[in-house]
């Protein structure tokens, strides 16, 4: 495949940041780390700016605290405990969870530290109950190598999970407190990654290393790849919450596409002769313009008591409509930043549309007095909301004659991306004085280093030669991470090929039907047991699963009960073979065995799943040759 | 023992926020660290150099595995600061005194070395919790810097003499900043050491240190400084009145208690109801109405106080011999911290006939906390009344030895001894118990 772009003439910068949930118990007190939707109380904070060393607080973070935001915490009685309350000190750390960080920091070729330091890094936007996040290195100076070259591994940190966020108001976040304390595992990467492809590789070896603990958690949510892209003449923006491997060169693809196209913009305004300070913070009132409107946004807007506001963005026309990547435009940016405050914005390079006229338009231009080469943006809400809004867009305005923003942007599901704050400012961190440091004698360092669990491609390996199934399957177990189960099911007893086949292939097939992520490990344990015991045949695993997908509350044996999947005794079976019998009893004596596969394809249609194949094959071949004579 | 770290940063010369290049040999690897050297944590074994990368984090080197360290730059005199110790009046608002103890209700964090500082100016104040100079004119006075626990008689003195001070030189309230432990027996100390009382006198802490910001400390002072302009002349304790960040609550400073040991709302009134619950932006509510309210005329101090009084706690399997060597040694009263309604085993009776026979002021409280004590049910507990024990109603068994030391301080009499203790000064006994007062 050839790339779209000449990544090393661009300069490519991108580092990793990969998040992960431990399988273990809390970090910092022995709660279990599961999520729920009871809510059994809920208790109310306010998170107040703290002084630096100058005694100073900063003005604007007081500002913001005296207007009264307040943090609502969603509990529940099991699965929180008054540490996560900030109402009583930090235990711990669990000792599982530092053990598993450790294994992970070698299996990426890092150092562990000597000594481990917990460290309170402030966050206040109430995410953690207590202001701030612990969190600690536990191993430095890894290595990832890739055929592009080494990518260095610098931390690899042990730190607590943030709540939930459940609805953010004006005045008010709610959270979920569940998520608080589960214990993440934190890789960075050196900048050093300088081709889309090259991330993925990265990001699937630093994953192995993570599931080869088999202590990692699974599912959505349990992993959080964040990307720092950036090419020369760009800018660092931060891609957060992308959730699959395949779609990192994608999104690193689509991410140079918008900072080059960003880069032109910067040059076409340049070229125009514009400053960021020729951009006035001057709001025009159209809203007699569209008294009459065909506009419903507006009209509604306007009949609620709203205006109609506009700004000049001088030398833009053209541009604001300009795609930077696919469906998405310059004006699709300040829309976002503008979501702070309305919905949508309009501007002139797509108007006139959406009800908007173009005599409308033109009334506009004539108000605002604009040029050949000008443009405008309009908001229709509140006049004090449709300013805010609009000072969200001359700020980005400003910006694309600067070029590219420094930024944190969210992954969208088909490889945009869309913004999203600010890029977050130096941390300020401080020791964690109430969790004593810990001491990591050489000797129990080398005891981690000498247990180190197997990588993945070590056990594909292994499941070729011990269990003798075919690679591609023991790939997707281990790719696909069910491969614990599958050593679960072996040891009970269940043929590997058959567990095998089960996992991957009907699992697999099932996904573009029903929601497979519904069917629990626990699903699977049951089903297969019933198999062991004889009471479902390996014909009935796919309609199991199927009905489970869709109402994961049932056990399988209640399924395998409801569609009639339990085997059959044998004189069951034989009746309903005698009654296929007798209903072509006239094709077996004129064919004798040739009625074989017919008379067997109608009796499996009634027997499928509730017999074994074998025996009726065995019971019609029996009775055939006694009719056949 | 020296630790090996001490002795390593004294061999290179090392100071607390010097920065530095180590390298450490790890198996045939080397690596090179840089960072400010950071003290070592206390309790750690001191086999590592503990250093803050520049990324923020602190990580402990194994000074055994260290190859060369150098130093890069010798750390800089922090800028010394200097803060105003009053603040311009603001005309019309009135004026509260915050009397320091120890602890620290503001802080300021060096995020280099992680140190905390204290912050008690008033223009520290004033940035750290601005919201109390809307209330008041503050006027902060550090007396002494002592954790809570190190509390003693002494200091009760020392406190109750700068309040009165303060309150009779026309300031409008006082609040005391305390450490949480023994707040309780500050303020019942203060009930009765402080004579016509005439304005608020507020205790206030936090459970949450103030470097954090999610700290208590901030809304509970705010929440004190309402108090201390009330019109509720008492000793009151202010706290959070639940977990959430909403109200706190006034409560009367003989009948409160920690009752545990992290919480925010850790003080709860004790068969008793809060004087008050007060939000931080001013509200009031009062929950009852038989409060002292403010009033005219000199506070007094009258802190003669007897120190040698103890409290025992009654337990299944207790002798008499802990009794016994205290009347030995002199000691003037005992607090008995009974079983149930008030009791003690049987055959302790003896020694508390013996003690009272010896002059010692002995009193009943139970270890119950909540109820009253009632000697009259049981046998037992009649023949501790025949004994000469003193019944100490619904009093908490710490108030009552607060109590029993400023009755002793002023009489060694046990019959006067018995009619102070039985007679209500500052709230500690309460007539009837009231229903709504358990476990709220």
């Amino acid at each position: 495949m050839t790339d779209k772009f000449n990544y090393e003439e661009l300069g490519l910068k991108v580092g990793l940041e990969i998040h992960r949930q431990l399988d273990t118990k809390k970090l910092f007190s022995p709660v279990p780390s599961e999520l729920s939707d009871e809510v059994d109380f809920t208790f109310e904070r306010r998170l107040r700016p703290t002084m630096s060393e100058l005694g100073e607080i900063d003005p604007a973070a007081l500002e913001e605290f005296k207007k009264g935001r307040k943090y609502i915490y969603e509990g529940n009685y099991r699965l929180t405990d008054l540490v996560y309350m900030d109402e009583e000190p930090p235990r711990g750390p669990d000792r599982e969870a530092l053990e598993v960080a450790l294994q992970i920091g070698y299996l990426l070729n890092a150092k562990p530290v000597d000594e481990v330091h917990f460290m309170r890094k402030i966050v206040i936007d109430g995410s953690n109950v207590s202001g701030f996040q612990r969190t600690a290195i536990v191993a430095v100076n890894g290595k990832v190598d890739t055929p592009w070259g080494s990518v260095g591994i610098p931390t690899v940190c042990l730190e607590e999970d943030a709540c939930r966020i459940v609805e953010r108001k004006e005045k008010e976040v709610i959270y979920r407190i569940d998520r608080l304390g589960i214990p993440l595992v934190e890789i960075s990467t050196t900048p050093d990654i300088h081709h889309p492809e090259q991330a993925k590789v990265v990001a699937k070896y630093i994953g192995d290393a993570l599931r080869a603990t088999r202590k990692v958690k699974r599912g959505l949510g349990t992993i959080r790849q964040d990307l720092n892209v950036s090419i020369r003449g760009g800018a660092r923006v931060e891609i957060k919450g992308v959730q699959e491997l395949d779609m990192i060169p994608l999104i690193i693809e689509r991410e140079v596409e918008r900072q080059l196209n960003l880069l032109r913009i910067r040059d076409e305004l340049k070229r125009r002769g514009v400053k960021p300070e020729d951009i006035k913070e001057e709001f025009y009132d159209v809203t007699e313009i569209f008294q009459n409107t065909g506009s419903k946004i507006i009209a509604r807007a306007i009949k609620s008591g709203g205006k109609v506001l506009a700004v000049k963005l001088p030398k833009f026309r053209g541009l604001i409509g300009k795609e930077i990547q696919p469906g998405r435009r310059l004006g699709t940016e300040m829309a976002d930043r503008a979501k702070k405050y309305v919905r949508g914005i309009f501007h002139i390079d797509e108007l006139p549309n959406y009800g908007i006229t173009e005599l409308e338009v033109n009334a506009v231009i004539e108000k605002l007095g604009l040029g050949e080469e000008d443009a405008f943006v309009l908001v229709a809400a509140e006049e004090e909301t449709a300013k805010n809004a609009l000072r969200e867009v001359i700020k980005r305005a400003r910006e694309a004659i600067e070029g590219v923003p420094e930024e944190t942007r969210r992954a969208l599901p088909d490889g945009n991306t869309q913004y999203m704050r600010p890029l977050p400012g130096k941390a300020r961190m401080y020791p964690e004085t109430d969790i004593p440091s810990i001491f990591l004698p050489p000797e129990e360092k080398e005891r981690i280093r000498a247990n180190l669990p197997e990588l993945p491609q070590e056990r594909v390996e292994r499941y070729v030669k011990e269990y003798k199934i075919d690679r591609s399957l023991a790939e997707t177990l281990v790719n696909d991470e069910r491969d614990e189960l599958f050593e679960e099911l072996v040891e009970k007893g269940v043929k590997p090929s058959l567990a095998a086949s089960i996992l991957v292939v009907v699992l697999k097939g099932l996904k573009k039907e029903v929601p497979v992520e519904n069917i629990t490990d626990g699903h699977i344990m049951e089903a297969f047991q019933l198999y062991l015991e004889g009471k479902i045949a390996k014909e009935a695993f796919e309609e199991i699963f199927k009905e489970l997908a869709l109402h994961p509350e049932k056990t399988a044996k209640q399924v395998a009960e409801e569609k009639g999947l339990t085997l059959l005794s044998e004189e069951e079976v034989e009746k309903i073979i005698d009654e296929v019998i007798q209903q072509n009893i006239e094709v077996i004596k004129a064919k004798g065995m040739g009625a074989m596969g017919m008379i067997m394809g109608r009796a499996m249609a009634k027997l499928r799943g509730r017999a074994d194949g074998k025996l009726v094959s065995s019971l019609v071949r029996k009775k055939i040759q006694e009719i056949a004579g | 023992m020296k630790r090996k770290v001490d002795e390593f940063m004294e061999r290179h010369g090392l100071g607390v926020g010097d920065l530095v290049r180590v390298v450490k040999r790890e198996g045939d690897e080397r690596i090179t660290f840089e960072g400010l050297v950071m003290p070592p944590y206390e309790l750690s074994p001191g086999e590592t150099l503990t250093i803050k990368l520049d990324n923020g984090y602190n990580i402990g080197i194994l000074i055994d595995a260290i190859e060369g360290i150098e130093i890069l730059e010798k750390a800089k005199e922090a800028p010394k600061m200097e803060f105003r110790e009053v603040l311009p009046r603001k005309e019309g608002l009135p004026s509260v005194t915050i009397l320091g103890t120890g602890g620290t209700i503001a802080s300021r964090i060096d995020y280099k070395t992680g140190a905390v500082h204290a912050a008690f100016t008033a223009e520290e104040l004033a940035k750290a919790v601005p919201e109390i100079f809307d209330i008041a004119n503050i006027t902060p006075k550090l007396l002494f810097n002592i954790m809570s626990e190190d509390m003693k008689p002494e200091y009760w003195k020392k406190i109750a003499h700068e309040a009165a001070k303060a309150l009779n030189s026309d300031e409008d309230g006082v609040v005391i900043a305390h450490g949480t432990d023994t707040m309780g027996y500050t303020a019942a100390a203060l009930s009765f050491m402080l004579r016509n009382l005439t304005k608020p006198v507020v205790l206030v802490g936090s459970q949450r240190s103030s470097d954090r910001p999610s700290s208590d400390a901030a809304m509970n002072l705010i929440c004190a400084t309402r108090m201390a302009v009330s019109d509720a002349a008492e000793v009151m304790v202010v706290m959070h009145g639940e977990t959430s960040d909403t109200y706190c609550l006034a409560h009367r400073g003989t009948k409160v208690r920690k009752m545990h040991t992290s919480r925010r709302d850790t003080f709860r009134s004790i068969n008793d109801v809060p004087i008050a619950k007060v939000w931080p932006d001013g509200k009031i509510e009062y929950l009852r109405d038989d409060y002292r309210k403010r009033g005219e005329g000199e506070v007094e101090v009258d802190d003669k106080f007897e120190e040698k009084v103890a409290i025992l706690k009654i337990y299944p399997g207790v002798t008499s011999e802990l009794l016994e060597f205290l009347v030995d040694r002199g000691y003037k009263g005992i607090v008995i911290e009974g079983t149930g309604l008030g009791h003690t085993p049987n055959d302790m009776i003896p020694a508390i006939e013996r003690a009272v026979e010896n002059g010692v002021a002995v009193c009943m409280t139970s270890q119950c906390l909540y109820g009253r004590v009632n000697l009259n049910v049981y046998s037992t507990g009649r023949r501790l009344l025949k004994a000469g024990v003193i019944p100490c109603e619904d009093m908490l068994p710490e108030t009552a030895y607060v109590k029993l030391g400023w009755v002793l301080g002023h009489t060694d009499d046990l019959k006067e001894v018995r009619r102070m203790m039985l007679t209500n000064y500052a709230g500690e006994i309460t007539p009837y118990t009231r229903f709504d007062t358990f476990l709220r």
